[in-house]
């Protein structure tokens, strides 16, 4: 579903991403882990399409097509999806509006019908029901005013309403309590099929308590310096990432 | 400084067409309005016209636009178009008391003032002047009186009709009262009308004012408004300006506000080549609150001024300006908003903002606030934002799947609808919604049925 070959990237002349390597396949779920500015985001960011940074080299097929070359909104159309760390908020324009445009827009590009009102406000009863988001926040501005638990739950939300191919979920645990983390993984898990893929960046092993991944990759200065089963998880979670550091061979950088 | 020129100046064209004129202007208005015409056309011989560049004229060129060769008539004139057939205002559910200005003048067959349940009074203002000279005088030139804008002078001058609405005590009109503005000529034309409404003691009601060019000539308005709010009345005024982008307007509005009375108008600007919108409104019983709010969308050349002026001359009294603007293009505009306390009027809250969205690196607006506080107890806050779209929010969009031009709209929408939000009838905030839709997707954002195009 997704290789990444060697791919490199920087921001305002600093390289960030040193030779990415990764490949994902349909129904499998990855968890991506790795210190503080490693390069977790950026990877996520550029997969996404955001123009912010300069794609140095490297190819990123997706079904077999390059992706670096799409716009986000057709990368999102192709069925790719990115939970935000930081979600924005943008007054103005209702939860509603946003998702039925969005949804719109995607089944247009399939060549379907717009959903009628009531297929679309079922559609997202249904949906709020599983990742037991408040009502009243779907009547609101996106994310305007919602408290940082909302913000990622209604990530998944979204995620849940869209039924992507491939999610990559750049943090959504972070600054969770343990009951929003719970909605997180039951969010994910349901998305969870043979046809679809999941990769999951995290900092903590926590999440993976509820989301077991197949593969477990230790993102390092840019670099994905270790490749395992969820066991890889376990033992970072017990030696810390000192322990890659001091893995890493010197003259790295 | 003026140069001396074989050419005749500005100021003296229209001195002379007074005194040329002066008998037809008289003979089609009525004696209260001719009354205070020798006093204005003596103050626009002191001031002339505005000049750009001067305090309150930075960047309106209004000399440029009055300066153009435009036919000016002061008698009757039959409008070889039927307007009833040719203009349906086509916002569903808005069911209004309609009454037609056609170039400046009040266009009814036979019925020059409706008499309405409760006292109410609609229609022409010549008229009503001659059927109520003791009501209109207590009013007319009141508030605009003392302008020293050599523009209200030359209204004063010329102004033969316009629209009258009286509103007794305790008198609520349910229906909207909508006042059509058209311009149709078959040459271009300058017209000066006279608008005077009056609410009563806790009288209320809400009046919609749509301006349109049915012509594709130019035109030219100079219009003049004096609103009268008693204690405790509501009145609610929502203007959209629509007309093609060949046209030219200046509107003055003047409001006086008693005591807990209640007056909101919001300006929605859409089409126009040159517009500029004068408010002043003076605060001048305890506990009053105004609101004073404009939307523009502008492109291509056209130009946009608002200059607001909230007198604050009594205590506890509330103001609160918002307006927002979106220029494409090499469109060009400013914003003067200033704030007055004076000494007296203690626990003033005043509050101001100006914010813009510029599309384009051409697009050119000039912002800039004005407090002036005397007294010591107040709360007052300006802001002003020139800006482009959030690109962080733009990229949250288009990562849901959303085109780049749908979620730029969406967020122009956004930022528009913090304005439209406040429009208090129903039905025309629908359909302001969905003009302000066409408008920043460029379509075409006629609202009506008319045979012309406006825009």
């Amino acid at each position: 579903m997704l290789i990444i070959k060697d791919l490199k990237a920087s921001i305002e002349g600093e390289e960030i991403l040193k030779g990415i390597n990764l490949e994902v396949k349909a129904g499998e779920v990855h968890a991506i882990m790795g210190p503080n500015g490693s390069g977790k985001s950026t990877l996520a960011s550029v997969l996404a399409g955001r123009d912010l940074y300069r794609i140095d080299s490297g190819e990123v097929k997706y079904n077999g097509e390059d992706l670096l070359e799409k716009s986000p909104e057709e990368r999102a159309k192709d069925g790719l999806f990115l939970g935000f760390q930081y979600p924005i908020e943008i007054p103005g324009v209702s939860m509603v509006n946003f998702m039925k445009t969005a949804i719109n827009e995607m089944r247009r590009h399939r060549g379907e019908e717009p959903l009628s009102a009531s297929e679309f406000l079922k559609k997202m009863r249904e949906k709020k029901e599983l990742v037991e988001i408040d009502s009243s926040l779907t009547n609101r501005s996106v994310n305007e005013g919602f408290s940082g638990g909302e913000k990622k739950k209604n990530e998944i939300f979204q995620m849940a309403m869209l039924e992507p191919k491939l999610a990559i979920l750049d943090e959504t645990d972070s600054g969770l309590d343990i009951d929003a983390l719970k909605v997180v993984a039951k969010g994910v898990n349901n998305l969870k099929s043979s046809e679809n893929a999941i990769i999951v960046i995290t900092h903590y092993q926590r999440l993976l308590d509820y989301i077991v991944p197949d593969f477990v990759h230790i993102l390092y200065r840019g670099r994905i310096v270790r490749t395992g089963g969820k066991e890889l998880a376990l033992l970072l979670e017990e030696k810390g990432y000192e322990w890659v550091r001091k893995e890493e061979p010197a003259g790295n950088e | 400084m003026s140069t001396v020129t074989s050419k005749i100046s500005l100021k003296d064209r229209f001195i002379n067409l007074y005194s040329e004129k002066s008998g037809e202007i008289n003979k089609n208005s009525s004696a209260l309005m001719n009354s205070f015409r020798e006093e204005a056309v003596e103050r626009f011989a002191k001031t002339g016209l505005p000049r750009k560049g001067t305090e309150n004229y930075l960047y309106a060129d209004v000399e440029s636009i009055f300066g153009a060769d435009m036919e000016k008539y002061f008698g009757e004139r039959k409008i070889s178009l039927n307007i009833r057939e040719i203009f349906h205002c086509d916002v569903p559910d808005l069911e209004t008391n309609l009454l037609l200005l056609v170039n400046g003048r009040f266009f009814n067959n036979g019925q020059m003032l409706k008499k309405m349940p409760g006292g109410i009074i609609a229609g022409s203002l010549a008229q009503a002047s001659k059927e109520y000279p003791d009501l209109v005088r207590k009013h007319y030139g009141k508030y605009a009186g003392n302008s020293e804008d050599g523009l209200v002078s030359l209204n004063t001058a010329f102004a033969q009709d316009g629209i009258f609405i009286y509103v007794p005590k305790g008198v609520k009109v349910e229906k909207p009262v909508q006042i059509v503005n058209i311009m149709i000529a078959e040459n271009d034309l300058m017209a000066q009308h006279r608008n005077l409404f009056i609410a009563e003691e806790d009288a209320e009601a809400r009046i919609v004012v749509c301006d349109h060019t049915l012509s594709a000539h130019r035109f030219l308005t100079n219009s003049v408004n004096e609103i009268h709010t008693a204690g405790g009345a509501k009145l609610n005024i929502t203007r959209v300006q629509n007309e093609h982008n060949g046209s030219s307007q200046v509107s003055h509005t003047f409001s006086r506000q008693e005591g807990g009375s209640e007056l909101s108008s919001i300006t929605i600007s859409l089409h126009g080549g040159f517009i500029r919108n004068n408010v002043y409104v003076r605060l001048d019983g305890e506990r009053a609150e105004n609101n004073t709010m404009g939307l523009y969308l502008t492109d291509k050349g056209q130009f946009i001024d608002n200059f607001v002026h909230i007198d604050h001359a009594a205590p506890n009294c509330c103001s609160n300006q918002l307006y927002k603007g979106v220029l494409d293009d090499y469109a060009s505009g400013s914003f003067n908003g200033r704030i007055l306390v004076r000494r007296d009027a203690q626990k003033t809250n005043a509050y101001q903002a100006n914010n813009n969205i510029l599309l384009t690196d051409d697009a050119k607006m000039y912002s800039r606030p004005q407090l002036e506080i005397y007294a010591d107890d107040v709360k007052c806050s300006h802001g002003s934002t020139m800006g482009q779209l959030d690109e962080n929010a733009l990229f949250y969009l288009r990562s849901r799947g959303i085109d780049r031009r749908e979620a730029r709209l969406l967020l122009m929408f956004a930022f528009a609808h913090e304005v439209i939000q406040n429009i208090k009838v129903d039905a025309l905030r629908d359909r302001i919604d969905d003009l302000v839709d066409k408008r920043l997707r460029g379509e075409l954002s006629r609202c009506n049925n008319c045979a012309m195009q406006c825009g």
